[in-house]
């Protein structure tokens, strides 16, 4: 289920980090070593067996990052994004794994285009990608993609992200169909008769600047009719990008009865508010909106308790000419890969509204374990996917500093705290800094 | 080098606070508007005048950029840059390089290039003029983006509130209609509560944003709700944006049957303002809009004088003398 360039495997000891694996139940200050890409020893003063030596101290060595919702727009855009500068981007932002979303020009919803991105990737992608098919053919809601053959070739999942399955019934069919494939479907939840030509939440802020509202009713409606279909049927699902306080309650609910289901979110939505669009900056423009500050507080509640099990950047690159216009014409859509853990360190760890460790097994076992993958962790014979972290650093997002190639960033000029300094992927080592 | 003497601040004489661009009434203080109105006062005298043509602003470049039809506000700008010697030069999108794709951000680095001092733009989307300010050196005026304001809309309706029916403070307007879709209404309930006046927003709920009671204004939706103003200021209801299908009304017919702005429905003295272009018969009885109690007339006209002051004021460094205008007697 996951494609990448076949490489090096490397060799090499961390010294004196701290070791920090949520899922591991691990938290100690101690040596690592990684042999032939694999983790082979923790202690204190291991021997360096000639490898490359990394001076952790006063760093963080974490299981990396799984980022379940990425736009690498190919095909079709590779003015905006391919899959050497997505999975640079990635590997940045202390990712080891990417799931990659089909709503491309052509949509992936055929073996043929799946498969010619499985053979791009492997002698692309910087590290491992997963690809999830469509659930609809070109995304149109109207006919079900081939998905057990879609299945058998290696989608991760199935989503029409970027639009919703309107009709329920089709719907129902998909889920039916789960019995067969196995693999995820990840729901874009949007009523389009209630968001129609929104541009902004409906509240306060949109009813003073003008904007058309997108109201958070539109999300919540579709997550608990798509809740009670996955529990009429059995079958699990997962929910793209919340944004609702309602629909936080919606799904905390329905597994509490029984339902697997799960969701994610971003760290946008856990970091701004509407009050954020005042500004008019295109780069606040996203699908689903910004919400209200007890949309926020919900979503990092549901963060930190699990109902939301899934930190995911929905990195949405745009050409620059395309976000140059005024807000209302603009496309919706944000990058995060290399901002996702620095925002949410400096935003909500660092003011004490999520622990470090929550953050870290929700941007990386957590994500993982939804799509069935295999969650990294620091455990002597596992494969070494590594994220060394510091915490103290503090930089500046700048236009020029990306390895996306787009810059339609929320964070540009901001300065974060919190740094990726290494990212250990499928036992080699794709980023340093 | 020689020494530096620095003035103390209360010597110098009073500036007024650097406001580059003119493009929401949010952006105005109250001593912004005093001052505004106070200078369109004053132009005011300057057009009773047999030769209306004032020297001040010669020299000086005002580009209109007009992305959506317009009338009154086009035409008002360019006379006002015109009253005031100013140089201008009016772009439609129609017969333009907008007609040919070209995005707002290189029609601003064009028009840029021209160095002109003040670009006034309509445009149909929110942010527009936020985006012209960022890619051109010249003062931006809004002359209404998308939903969203119309600055020079509302201080007209003020100066016109202030000499026609007295003090804004503690006036109450009602504002009736489609405010949904209307800039007009956002930019007024910003300038008049600003003002210190109470405003009530009629109309049919869907046509009400959700939430807007949070600029401070109230909300009814029942048309007797305007029985309380000593202003009814109608807005027209935008035909030209209600999408297909989207049932903000039934029908202009039950629109009007509930709330049209009829003569049975005011009072005698109420005055009735409209930002035009009206639809008689939908919004406004044919009656009511011709009555001598309506101040339509009166506001474009007030258009030309607060447009010069807003052109004075963005050029001219100097300080305005502000003066509070005697107010009239409340018929």
């Amino acid at each position: 289920m996951l494609f990448g360039k076949n490489g090096r495997k490397d060799d090499l000891v961390v010294r004196r980090a701290r070791v920090l694996d949520p899922t591991e139940g691990l938290d100690t200050v101690c040596d690592v070593r990684v042999d032939g890409g694999t983790i082979a020893e923790l202690g204190t003063s291991l021997d360096a067996n000639g490898h490359r030596v990394i001076d952790g101290a006063g760093l963080v060595l974490a299981p990396a990052f799984v980022d379940p919702h990425v736009h690498l727009r190919v095909p079709g855009r590779e003015d905006e994004e391919t899959l050497a500068s997505g999975t640079a981007a990635a590997a940045a932002g202390g990712y080891c794994v990417i799931l990659a979303m089909p709503n491309t020009d052509p949509v992936v919803d055929s073996a043929a285009v799946l498969g010619s991105l499985i053979e791009d990737a492997q002698s692309q992608a910087e590290i491992p990608v997963g690809f999830l098919a469509s659930i609809t053919r070109d995304q149109e809601g109207a006919e079900l993609t081939e998905m057990a053959e879609l299945a058998d070739q290696g989608a991760a999942g199935f989503t029409d992200d970027g639009r919703p399955v309107v009709a329920p019934g089709l719907m129902r069919r998909a889920l039916q169909y789960h019995r067969i494939t196995g693999r995820r479907l990840a729901l874009h939840c949007e009523e389009p008769t209630l968001s129609g030509s929104g541009q902004m939440h409906e509240g306060t802020v949109s009813a003073e600047l003008g904007f058309t509202g997108y109201p958070s009713v539109a999300e919540s409606l579709m997550v608990e009719r798509d809740l009670s279909l996955a529990a009429y049927e059995g079958q699990p699902l997962h929910l793209l990008h919340l944004s609702a306080r309602e629909s936080v309650a919606a799904l905390r609910s329905a597994q509490a009865e029984g339902v697997v289901a799960t969701g994610e979110v971003t760290p946008h939505h856990l970091c701004l508010t509407d009050e954020a669009v005042r500004t008019l900056d295109p780069n606040l423009k996203m699908n689903p909106p910004l919400r209200s500050e007890q949309d926020r507080a919900a979503l990092v509640e549901g963060l930190r308790d699990g109902t939301i099990g899934a930190v995911a950047t929905d990195h949405a690159p745009h050409a620059r000419h395309e976000k140059e216009v005024p807000f209302e014409a603009a496309p919706f859509g944000v990058t995060g890969l290399e901002t996702a853990f620095s925002a949410l360190y400096t935003n909500l760890v660092e003011p004490g509204q999520l622990p470090l460790e929550t953050l870290l097994e929700r941007m990386s076992a957590g994500p993982a374990r939804i799509y069935g993958l295999e969650p990294p962790r620091i455990a002597v014979g596992a494969p070494a996917n590594l994220v060394l972290l510091d915490t103290a650093a503090t930089w500046r997002v700048d236009e020029g500093g990306f390895r996306s190639r787009s810059a339609n960033s929320w964070l540009l000029g901001q300065t974060l705290e919190g740094r990726v300094r290494m990212t250990v992927a499928a036992g080699k080592v794709v980023y340093e800094a | 080098m020689g020494d530096i003497h620095v003035m103390r601040e209360e010597f110098l004489p009073p500036k007024p606070p650097p406001r580059r661009h003119l493009i929401s009434v949010g952006d105005l203080t109250r001593d912004d508007v005093e001052r505004l109105l106070a200078t369109a006062r004053s132009f005011s005298r300057s057009l009773e005048r047999e030769v209306k043509k004032l020297p001040t602003l010669r020299g000086y470049t005002v580009v209109n950029v007009f992305y959506e039809s317009s009338t009154r506000t086009s035409s008002s700008f360019e006379l006002a840059a015109k009253r005031l010697s100013a140089d201008t030069m009016s772009i439609k999108a129609a017969g333009s390089s907008v007609d040919k794709g070209e995005s707002l951000k290189d029609t601003a680095l064009t028009l840029g290039a021209y160095d002109p001092d003040v670009i006034v733009i309509r445009h149909p989307q929110i942010g527009a003029p936020q985006l012209v300010a960022r890619y051109t050196a010249a003062h931006i005026v809004n002359a209404g983006d998308g939903k969203h304001q119309h600055p020079t809309q509302a201080l007209l309706d003020l100066y016109t509130i202030r000499e026609h029916v007295g003090p804004l403070d503690g006036l109450h307007v009602a504002i009736v209609g489609d405010v949904l879709h209307s800039r007009v209404a956002r930019s007024n309930i910003q300038a008049l509560t600003l003002m210190g006046a109470t405003v009530t927003l009629v109309g049919p709920p869907p046509l009400i944003p959700r939430g807007i009671e949070a600029m401070g204004c109230e909300v009814s939706h029942e048309i007797g709700a305007i029985a309380a103003a000593d202003v009814v200021y109608v807005l027209r209801m935008q035909r030209e944006r209600m999408q297909e299908g989207a049932n903000y009304v039934p029908s202009l017919r039950e629109y009007t049957a509930r709330w049209g702005v009829t003569p049975e429905r005011l009072r005698p003295g109420q005055k009735v303002m409209h930002p035009g272009p009206m639809n008689r018969g939908v919004e406004i009885d044919p009656v009511v809009a011709d009555a001598a109690d309506a101040l339509i007339e009166t506001q474009v006209r007030a258009g030309l004088v607060v447009r010069m002051a807003v052109l004075y004021d963005l050029l001219t460094t100097g300080p305005v003398p502000v003066k509070t205008p005697e107010p009239l007697e409340v018929a």
